[in-house]
């Protein structure tokens, strides 16, 4: 794939991505306020999520969009502050994404499954 | 001040960004111990742990106002008020700063 | 008035900021306290300008940091306690003291294929274009560009990345994108996509801040983004 076409879908996946995020950030941060607001204990927050399809789904979803986005997003930082330009960055890059994804669906799974 | 409010907006939103990208891993590291939460959720009632996680929502409201200002320049018809993005972004993000210490 | 203390820039990539003293007037600008250091008291000092009256851009230069036409620099509007700094764009090789090699900025305009390329000849008829269509409209806003180099210089990604097109480049793109006339939009699209194109605008808008003309280069190089994606998604990128 010609790099201009590559470079060009990496944006077009960043700003797709940004979007799903938007509305996941948005949901997430208002679960987050009305359950420290609710003062919910750890058992009383995993009593409301274990099993639940709904919730699995969303930050099954989260989780993927996050995958995405970083680390498209600190690509453009590690070229323009850091100067790094050969490909091991893109290679060190895509490690960071299977580490999240891997990370974050193990955490999905322990709150949701 | 010599840059413009997109210059400043556009770098809080990538050092939030950085911020952010570092946090991941620790988060979902957190949140992996399911069952055994309780005993890790003893430890961020510390009041420096608090104080910790409304930086980090903070830093995501930042990061959410910043990126909806770059949806619309890029997104949306050109319109004067484009310009005037970046503080409709400050303004998301001192909201949300806002609700979550009055929550804590 | 006491005398106005400046410090210009003398040498090349390596020089020193050397310190003069020039003589306060009413309505003096920064090319005119230029031109006195040269003319007056060091006439080895390089530097450019040639129609002093902001139309044709040669006098762009970073005053107190900031790039600018020294012509439309008031010297009230920038001194700071009497005191001012003058040094050559940023962002482009310096010949000498003040000027800047222009080469690269100009080079980075073909590169983005910033020239017009039609299939009309002489014996075709004119073509129709109404001013008012939205395609003209977006072009016109953006056609007024004198190839100054102040939003280059003002520009952090050109800064960070050299290869970058910069937001000159990649306006006059824009205008010709919008030109129906064109016939090498195809090829411009290629060449301004990607890291070394529109993609790496993060919308900082201190090419739109800085512009002379007030012109948007951020609002050309988002639509060349929409336009790219177009492209990409129908496989003609």
């Amino acid at each position: 794939m010609k790099a201009i076409r590559s470079q060009t879908l990496l944006w077009v996946a960043q700003r797709a991505s940004a979007a799903v995020l938007g509305a996941c950030v948005v949901v997430h941060l208002a679960t987050i306020i009305y359950a420290v607001r609710g003062g919910l204990s750890g058992a009383e927050i995993l009593a409301r999520t274990r099993g639940n399809g709904t919730w699995f789904a969303f930050y099954s979803l989260f989780v993927l969009a996050v995958t995405v986005h970083a680390p498209i997003g600190l690509r453009a930082v590690l070229i323009e502050w850091l100067g790094w330009r050969g490909r091991s960055r893109d290679v060190v890059l895509f490690a960071f994404a299977m580490l999240l994804g891997a990370m974050g669906m193990r955490a999905v799974f322990a709150v949701f499954a | 001040m010599r840059q413009g409010s997109s210059w400043w907006v556009a770098l809080v939103h990538r050092l939030s960004g950085i911020a952010l990208a570092l946090f991941l891993p620790a988060h979902f590291w957190f949140l992996g111990h399911g069952l055994e939460m309780d005993s890790l959720l003893k430890w961020t009632e510390q009041p420096a742990v608090k104080v910790a996680e409304w930086g980090i929502v903070v830093l995501l409201a930042a990061h959410l106002g910043g990126g909806l200002r770059v949806l619309a320049l890029e997104f949306l018809p050109w319109r004067d008020w484009q310009k005037s993005l970046a503080a409709v972004a400050a303004a998301l993000t001192v909201g949300c700063g806002l609700a979550l210490a009055l929550a804590l | 008035m006491t005398p106005l203390r400046v410090r210009i820039w003398r040498g090349g990539v390596q020089g020193v900021f050397r310190e003069y003293e020039v003589p306060r007037h009413e309505s003096q600008t920064v090319l005119d306290v230029v031109t006195h250091v040269q003319r007056q008291l060091d006439p080895t000092l390089a530097y450019r300008y040639a129609c002093r009256v902001g139309m044709c851009g040669s006098c762009a230069m970073t005053v107190n940091g900031r790039p600018r036409w020294t012509c439309r620099t008031h010297v009230d509007k920038v001194a700071q306690g009497g005191r001012l700094e003058v040094a050559p764009l940023r962002n482009l090789p310096v010949i000498r003291d003040l000027v800047a090699d222009m080469r690269e900025f100009f080079d980075k305009w073909a590169r983005a294929k910033g020239q017009f390329r039609g299939s009309a000849t002489r014996k075709d008829a004119f073509a129709r274009i109404s001013p008012a269509s939205e395609q003209r409209r977006l072009a016109d806003a953006a056609i007024e560009c004198i190839g100054c180099g102040v939003c280059h210089a003002a520009c952090d990604v050109v800064a960070w990345s050299p290869d970058y097109l910069g937001p000159a480049a990649l306006n006059r793109a824009w205008t010709l994108f919008n030109d129906e006339r064109d016939t090498a939009q195809a090829e411009r699209l290629r060449a301004v996509a990607g890291d070394a194109g529109c993609h790496s605008c993060h919308t900082h808008m201190s090419c739109t801040d800085r512009c002379p003309k007030q012109l948007s280069p951020t609002a050309g190089i988002a639509g060349l983004k929409r336009a790219t994606l177009k492209a990409a998604l129908r496989g003609e990128l």
